[in-house]
């Protein structure tokens, strides 16, 4: 941008050096070379890129300004802030120079501040929407622009004859209709600006849009052709040329397209071959799209419509092709020049405006001018609109033509033009200046500031972004193919039976030639919905990690929230469901200090969590390749990780969700245990696989299933290092586990304790809040979890013996024992609940003491003293409703995993 | 024959112009003037041969099992894609069955091209047919059936692991039906 932009400001020395640059030149012709100078001023060798950037800078700066405050720019659309801008910088310029600079130069508009702004808007137009309502664009853009071109011009004359505007004003027909064709053109720029921020519905903004991109062509038609008849004198005009002229229009604007799209087919095809050179796959886009342009320009054809065909017909290839870095690259760079060139433009626009040397009024042609397109311009959308609406489905109603006629912008592009103009043969240049000026001007600040009232008054149907989902999706492809096939039965040949056609050659010969073999699922709409669905759900699950994680009500968020996931915590599960699996922290766990919990469950996600890189990211030192294979692996398996923990854990909530809509849950704690005591009793019959009657065995054999379940995933993922992708699963797999045994209702309580704890839970266990944290299980688990559970166990029952305050985990001493004696030995004993506590496992008193004076009523111990024995029995034998159900679901769960 | 026709099922919904446009199609369609079409004669349009879903929307013209479609069966399905009209559905009486070219209509027709075996509900496995059907070859079969299984689960609201056709309305209820199941020719 920079570089291209750099005759942008081609400015006289004398003044630069007088306004911007006080200090003298130590290197002037009179003096003697110096000798060796510690220090040398060289302007001259900066002065115009040092400029360029420095106005950029300028007009960035002040876009920051503009939205400090957001009621400004709530209420001002930015174009008018910035024109606004401009005129005033221009003041000062004028003040301290005494004479105009930086103007809006026609060259450096044209070459390098519109093409950018056109790139972007083709690129990123939603092309769908765009042929959709494609007949209504070309018309609007092709006649609606003759049309305003032609009345205005002729409408002016009539005015100047009628002898409103002022003789000085030497004009005739033909002078007139070279100002009405340049006016007349809807600026894609200043509708961009003001449009984005007024959010009215898609076919409206397209529609308006769509215009004025595609009426580039037609107004530089007529205004080549005017300038060309004012320029050979009306006099000597043939009947010829003026069919000529009506050729060049098919020729420019046909021309141009063709052009674009031939840059665009070698645009996708070049980019087809990048596999190895990534880098350079942005440059490609902007060097091929900025290649259209000036190819267009150069034949003179339409190069608006070049660059916008260039980007609408290269975008699905090229976005198939390149990286998704690239892909973010193009965006962003596009958006940035984009953003960049506008902001110049309109300050510059403003800038220009001060400059009275080359501006001379006329009040008549100034507000007949500007009667005359506000009319015009309305009449022209309601005469076209009344006929479109005869093959419209969707008819155009009062209100959108009301802001269509009214979105009609005038702006740089119309500027530009005028300024082009030869003086010498047009000698009215100076008010059509002026008049330019003042039209752009009322069109964008009066215009631009009053059209969100408008559209907000009028009620104008809004655009409404919701999430694109694959039902949707789905359908929609569903919806075409059925249109598609009834109008082959019905024997008309319309827009879906051409669409389809379109689509079958695309599928079947351009995109085989145009895409990578690897792109091609990508190309596909649904996969491609499909799988930014599971990005997405993968970042905000990596965003919200813990309150996604901590919630066995676990919703996607891409999904349409649904109430019945309204649990959150495990905690809550547990109570609700009734499990005895808390033990004393179900009393106590009111008292928790919300600090204490939230670190804990920070230190359990982050152990849980995090991905542990095999290897360090490389530092890229080199320009040509970013080495992205190791990197990118590592992504993808975080992904694969994270999206494996999703699904399965999103499946066991699906089935959770059933059966807690179908039974509703009592509240109260104690009642929940009779519950379960019930439940026990009914339905004893068959204890699942993983769910064995002894808890503690149970846990080990959990412990065993998932290393095999490891395994297998390993292999059928053929990752290659398998050490840490063990890790990585047991984590996924300890959660599912966990999910899994909190939709049964049944959570063994050993299981519950954290792997690492936080020292606060070393110090004081109820205040860890353990129930959320069971889902966060260490990458250390599968050592660690049948010793701590063992002591957890132990430890719970010990507490019972002695009547103290809540257990202690004493992880360090205790991981490590040996987990497979203690397993052994286990089921021996295993209801036995005046089981005798180990000796080790005996409390210090200093932390029994300090865990009752933290557990705040002593009430609560005599209660929770009275439930133990309780909890311990049920869960020898607790069965849900749900233990069938969720066995099957850690079937089906395998399953989808093989 | 069109005037042969009751008025009110017919005319009521399409003008006589597009009738007897409809006609003479049926007409060209019907290839050994047999005054009835039958499957035959919907699949030798070459169009609808490449269409991924056309074996199933010639199926929906061939309702319980019928193996000839006469002019106005013919008629009754298409009436499904005429644009919804302007006037007040409030002057309408209740008691009169919905139009056709009602929102639930159309989105019935396009439920019944999924749930094949009629049983009210997209089960998972029909969804991985239709997906089959209009995902490119390029996509594998297990990533398919994780699409399927998400669609399924996406709109699956009750947990029954199918998509019934209320759940269909509710996750389609955004979309502009009206507009994207209609062909403006059938006015």
């Amino acid at each position: 941008m920079l570089c291209a932009a750099l005759p942008l400001l081609w400015l006289p020395l004398a003044g630069a050096a007088a306004t911007e640059e006080p200090t003298p030149e130590p290197g002037s012709p009179g003096e003697p070379p110096p000798g060796l100078a510690l220090f040398r001023w060289q302007w001259h060798e900066v002065e115009a890129p040092y400029l360029v950037a420095l106005w950029i800078l300028v007009a960035s700066l002040a876009k920051i300004v503009f939205h400090l405050s957001r009621k400004v720019t709530s209420l001002v659309p930015e174009s008018c802030l910035l024109i606004l801008l401009g005129l005033v910088l221009g003041g000062i310029v004028l003040a301290v120079a005494k004479k105009a600079e930086y103007q809006l130069e026609p060259g450096t508009f044209f070459l390098f501040l519109l093409p950018p702004i056109v790139l972007d808007s083709g690129y990123f137009m939603p092309s769908r929407l765009f042929f959709d309502n494609l007949g209504a664009i070309l018309t609007y853009a092709v006649v609606g622009t003759l049309w305003n071109a032609f009345t205005t011009g002729a409408a002016l004359w009539g005015l100047q004859q009628a002898g409103l505007v002022a003789p000085r004003v030497q004009a005739s027909l033909l002078d007139f209709l070279l100002f009405g064709s340049l006016i007349s053109a809807v600026d894609p720029v200043a509708v961009l600006a003001v449009f984005e921020e007024v959010h009215v519905n898609d076919t409206l903004f397209i529609i308006v849009f769509g215009e004025s991109l595609l009426n580039d062509a037609v107004t530089v038609v007529l205004y080549k052709v005017c300038n060309s008849f004012v320029e050979m004198g009306s006099a000597n005009v043939q009947a010829t040329d003026y069919l000529k002229g009506v050729a060049s229009l098919f020729v420019v604007s046909l021309g141009g397209a063709a052009v674009g799209l031939v840059f665009a087919f070698l645009l996708a095809l070049t980019t087809r071959f990048t596999k190895r050179v990534r880098i350079i796959e942005p440059l490609l886009v902007f060097l091929l799209a900025y290649a259209a342009y000036l190819t267009a320009e150069m034949a003179s054809l339409s190069a608006i419509l070049a660059v916008t065909m260039c980007g609408l017909g290269c975008k699905k290839y090229v976005e198939a092709n390149i990286s998704h870095k690239s892909r973010t690259a193009v965006k962003y760079t596009m958006k940035t020049l984009a953003s960049c060139a506008e902001t110049v433009i309109f300050m510059l626009l403003g800038i220009s405006a001060v400059d009275s040397s080359k501006w001379a009024w006329d009040s008549g042609l100034v507000l007949g001018t500007l009667f005359f397109i506000l009319f015009f311009r309305a009449l022209g959308v309601v005469l076209q609109t009344w006929v479109l609406n005869q093959f419209r489905l969707v008819p155009l109603d009062k209100i959108d033509q009301v802001v269509m006629s009214y979105g009609g912008l005038r702006g740089a592009v119309a500027f530009a033009l005028v300024i082009l103009l030869d003086k010498t043969k047009v000698p009215a240049k100076d008010y059509f200046v002026a008049t330019t000026i003042v039209v752009v001007f009322f069109t964008v600040i009066v215009q631009g500031l009053t059209i969100k009232p408008l559209v907000k008054w009028l009620k104008v149907k809004r655009s409404e972004h919701h999430k694109p989902t694959l039902n949707q999706e789905l359908h929609e492809h569903t919806f075409d193919h059925i249109l598609a096939a009834v109008e082959d039965v019905v024997g008309h040949h319309g827009y879906h039976y051409w669409r389809d056609r379109w689509e079958q050659f695309d599928k079947k010969y351009l995109s085989q030639l145009l895409m990578r073999r690897s792109a091609y699922r990508i190309r596909d709409q649904i996969w491609d919905v499909y799988y930014r669905l599971n990005i997405r759900d993968a970042i905000s699950f990596v965003d919200q990690g813990g309150h996604i994680l901590s919630s066995t009500g676990l919703t996607l968020p891409s999904m349409p929230s649904r109430n019945s996931m309204a649990e959150t915590s495990v905690t809550n599960l547990l109570r609700e469901s009734g499990s005895g699996a808390c033990l004393d922290l179900q009393v106590i766990d009111t008292v928790r200090s919300g600090r204490d919990r939230e670190d804990a469950v920070m230190h359990h996600l982050l152990c849980g969590g995090l991905y542990k890189p095999r290897r360090r990211y490389k530092a890229s030192c080199s320009r040509h390749f970013i080495s992205e294979d190791a990197q990118e692996r590592q992504d993808k398996e975080v992904f694969q990780q994270n999206m494996k923990r999703r699904l399965e854990s999103f499946k066991s909530t699906k089935h959770n969700i059933c059966f807690t809509k179908s039974k509703p849950r009592p509240r109260k704690t104690s009642r929940k245990k009779k519950d379960g005591l019930a439940n026990t009793e009914a339905t004893n019959g068959k204890p699942p696989r993983n769910l064995s009657v002894q808890d503690t065995a149970a846990v080990i054999l959990t412990v065993e299933s998932e290393e095999e379940e490891e395994s297998d995933s390993s292999e059928t993922e053929k990752e290659d290092d398998e050490g840490i992708i063990f890790v990585a699963r047991a984590t996924s797999e300890v959660l599912q586990e966990v999910k899994v045994s909190g939709s049964l209702e049944v959570c063994p309580s050993p299981r519950i304790i954290p792997p690492s704890p936080t020292c606060a839970e070393k110090e004081l266990p109820w205040k860890s809040g353990q129930g959320d944290l069971a889902v966060y299980v260490s990458s250390e688990t599968t050592k660690i979890v049948p010793v701590d559970m063992q002591t957890g166990w132990n430890q719970s029952i010990s507490s019972l013996e002695s009547l103290a305050s809540p257990p202690c985990t004493q992880a360090p001493t205790v991981t490590r024992l040996p987990p497979c004696p203690l397993a052994a030995e286990e089921p021996q004993h295993p209801f036995n609940l005046p089981y005798d506590p180990r000796p080790s496992f005996a409390f210090p008193p200093s932390l029994a003491k300090a865990g009752r004076s933290r557990s705040e009523s002593s009430a609560d111990i005599p209660q929770q003293q009275e439930l133990q024995p309780l909890m311990g029995y049920e869960d020898r034998t607790h069965l849900s409703p749900g233990t069938a159900n969720s066995h099957w679901c850690i079937q089906f769960n395998k399953g989808s995993r093989l | 024959m069109i005037r042969s026709e009751p008025p009110a099922l017919l005319t009521g919904s399409f003008s006589q112009a597009s009738l007897l446009r409809l006609y003479h199609r049926f007409r060209a369609l019907d290839r050994n003037k047999k005054g009835y079409l039958s499957r035959m004669d919907l699949q030798q349009i070459g169009a609808l041969a490449v269409n991924p879903l056309g074996e199933r929307i010639i199926d929906s013209f061939f309702p319980d099992g019928n193996l000839r479609l006469d002019f106005p069966g013919f008629v009754r399905v298409l009436a499904h894609f005429r644009p919804i009209d302007d006037e007040d559905p409030g002057i309408r009486d209740p008691k009169e069955p919905e139009p056709l070219n009602s929102r639930m209509n159309k989105l019935r027709f396009a439920f019944q091209l999924y749930d094949l075996d009629r049983d009210g509900k997209i089960s998972r496995h029909e969804m991985l047919q239709v997906l089959r059907l209009m995902v490119g070859v390029q996509v594998t079969e297990e990533q398919l059936e994780s699409i399927a299984d998400r669609t399924v689960q996406e709109a699956d609201e009750d947990g029954d692991g199918a998509v019934s056709f209320l759940e269909f309305t509710k996750s389609l209820e955004k979309m502009d039906i009206e507009q994207k199941m209609s062909i403006r020719i059938l006015k």
